[in-house]
């Protein structure tokens, strides 16, 4: 395998965007991309799109070819491949990429992902996103995908005792470094009485633990490291690329409050990179609700089981903590366009890495890692970068 | 859900009947017809579940998919079946009602309809048993 690099990144701002149409959004993003790497299309070898569920958010499929096309590509004929796997697409497609580019196939790959939510009703969007758990024997009963990680929440509270302050807190932490993010959704603080006064969604899981309905694409272009000077000064290293899987449905897992397949993505994305935890200057962690920010911090090796709501009180995964967390605001507050989530991850850690992070940089970064969540934890994508 | 995919699973939903590995002894509910232990050599029979259980984890579903919008707030669980698998399902009770380690018996229950004039889906929803 040959070593990777990222040679440009492009995300555009995160909201509801009704002024813009799915293609628009990818195309914005893509653009931005290419001129970060000083690229011109015609140079693409190939296109991996994470994409959740177009067919049902905007009633359109075979999402490659068409992001191939509205890029302008179409008469160059790349291949263009859209991957899914619910809420980890963008994580899985940046591997995708890379494992292209690692593996001698191609040279100069695109990762993008690309989610348009707001042109239908919530109800709607709720049903949608339940499909990334078990739609038979979850759905089926009613389960909704708060629904889910409030059980997640319940679970892990009466075991380990966590407190309903310590929870809010990752949100007002994530809003805190949202605000300080031009591309979030959300650039207000907030405060635990916001997160404690909002309304009941599934108990104990209120407003705002949850991450909002959000349309967004981001988009990086990857190359092999030995190329990757011709495009930039500052080429980030890919030196861990990790994939696992689990169960579908949560009632089956071995047990409710961890996400075994973060476990072995993590375990063995620090054993590719042969680096230790103490070795991680950021993380972007999935926190699709605030409950499975605590659980990643956790299950990736941070801290021990039932450890970091107080880790997190303590202000340890702050941006002036010894472990940031989410410096992007995260899902909860940057914002989460599902199939985009993971892309606009990497891209956070490329601006930390280049010193590009404005007033949410983190002195001296070298290392970041991203986190990535399908479903409840039944996909888990984890990548390590490194200037 | 669609029609003729409920249809196949009438019995799991109505009588709660899942399978057994008899190779290893592990029961499956939702029904598997593959052991993840024994894989290939695993032989799978059906089994009939008592559906008596305890609550591992429960929420109060009060925002839902528009199936569901009408029965708001529901009580949502994971229920450990006493032979063993876990599965998710309604608790009939009142929200503050529902803990963890609280045993539940099988009912059936309407869980959903298809809009105003569709399809009534039936199943098993779970009731206090103590």
């Amino acid at each position: 395998m040959r070593p990777v690099a990222v040679i440009g990144a492009g995300c555009t701002t995160f909201g509801e965007k009704w002024n813009t149409s799915f293609r628009n959004l990818f195309v914005e993003a893509g653009m931005l991309a290419l001129e970060d790497a000083n690229l011109s299309g015609e140079q693409i070898d190939a296109m991996y799109v994470g994409n959740m569920s177009a067919g049902r958010f905007v009633e359109q499929e075979h999402i490659g070819a068409l992001i191939a096309d509205y890029s302008g590509l179409a008469s160059h004929h790349i291949p263009s491949t859209r991957v899914e796997a619910a809420c980890a697409s963008g994580g899985l497609s940046f591997r995708q990429a890379v494992i292209a580019v690692a593996s001698g196939m191609e040279d100069i790959v695109v990762a993008a992902g690309v989610e348009k939510m707001t042109d239908v009703a919530t109800g709607a969007s709720v049903d949608t996103l339940a499909g990334a758990a078990d739609r038979e024997w979850e759905g089926f009963a009613g389960a909704t995908f708060p629904g889910l990680y409030a059980m997640i929440a319940t679970n892990y509270t009466h075991r380990y005792g966590l407190t309903r302050e310590q929870l809010a807190q990752v949100a007002v932490k994530n809003h805190f470094n949202g605000a300080r993010n031009p591309i979030a959704q959300f650039q207000q603080e907030i405060t635990i009485d916001t997160v404690m006064k909002s309304s009941l969604v599934a108990d104990p899981l209120r407003l705002f633990d949850c991450s909002p309905i959000t349309d967004g694409a981001a988009a990086v272009i990857v190359a092999p490291l030995d190329r990757a000077r011709e495009f930039t000064d500052t080429p980030i290293k890919v030196i861990a690329s990790a994939q696992a899987s689990d169960t579908i449905a949560l009632h089956d897992r071995r047990d409710i409050s961890t996400l075994d397949a973060t476990v072995a993505a993590g375990k063995r994305a620090f054993e590719m990179a042969k680096l230790t935890h103490k070795d991680i200057d950021m993380v972007e962690v999935h926190d699709c609700f605030t409950i499975a920010e605590l659980c990643a911090i956790e299950d990736l090796g941070f801290c021990p089981k039932g450890q970091a709501g107080k880790l997190t009180a303590e202000g340890v995964t702050a941006l002036d903590g010894d472990l940031p967390v989410n410096t992007s605001g995260g899902l909860k507050a940057c914002g989460h366009p599902v199939g985009a989530t993971g892309i606009k991850q990497v891209f956070e850690i490329v601006q930390q890495l280049r010193g590009e992070a404005g007033r949410r940089q983190i002195d001296g970064a070298r290392i970041g890692m991203t986190h990535n969540v399908g479903g409840t934890g039944a996909t888990v994508a984890v990548h390590i970068l490194e200037v | 859900m669609s029609v003729a995919r409920f249809w196949r699973k009438i019995p799991q939903r109505y009588n709660l009947v899942g399978t057994q590995c008899t190779t290893c002894g592990s029961y499956f509910f939702p029904p598997r017809t593959f052991c993840p232990e024994c894989r290939r050599a695993g032989v799978i029979v059906e089994h009939r579940f008592k559906g008596t259980g305890e609550v591992v984890t429960h929420t109060v579903v009060r925002s839902a998919s528009e199936q569901f919008e009408q029965m708001t707030p529901y009580v949502l669980a994971i229920v450990q079946l006493d032979e063993g698998p876990r599965v998710t399902g309604q608790v009939v009770c009142a929200p503050e009602e529902v803990k963890i380690g609280m045993r539940v018996k099988p009912v059936f229950r309407r869980i959903s309809t298809d809009g105003e004039s569709g399809v009534i889906y039936y199943g098993t929803k779970y009731i206090p048993d103590e």
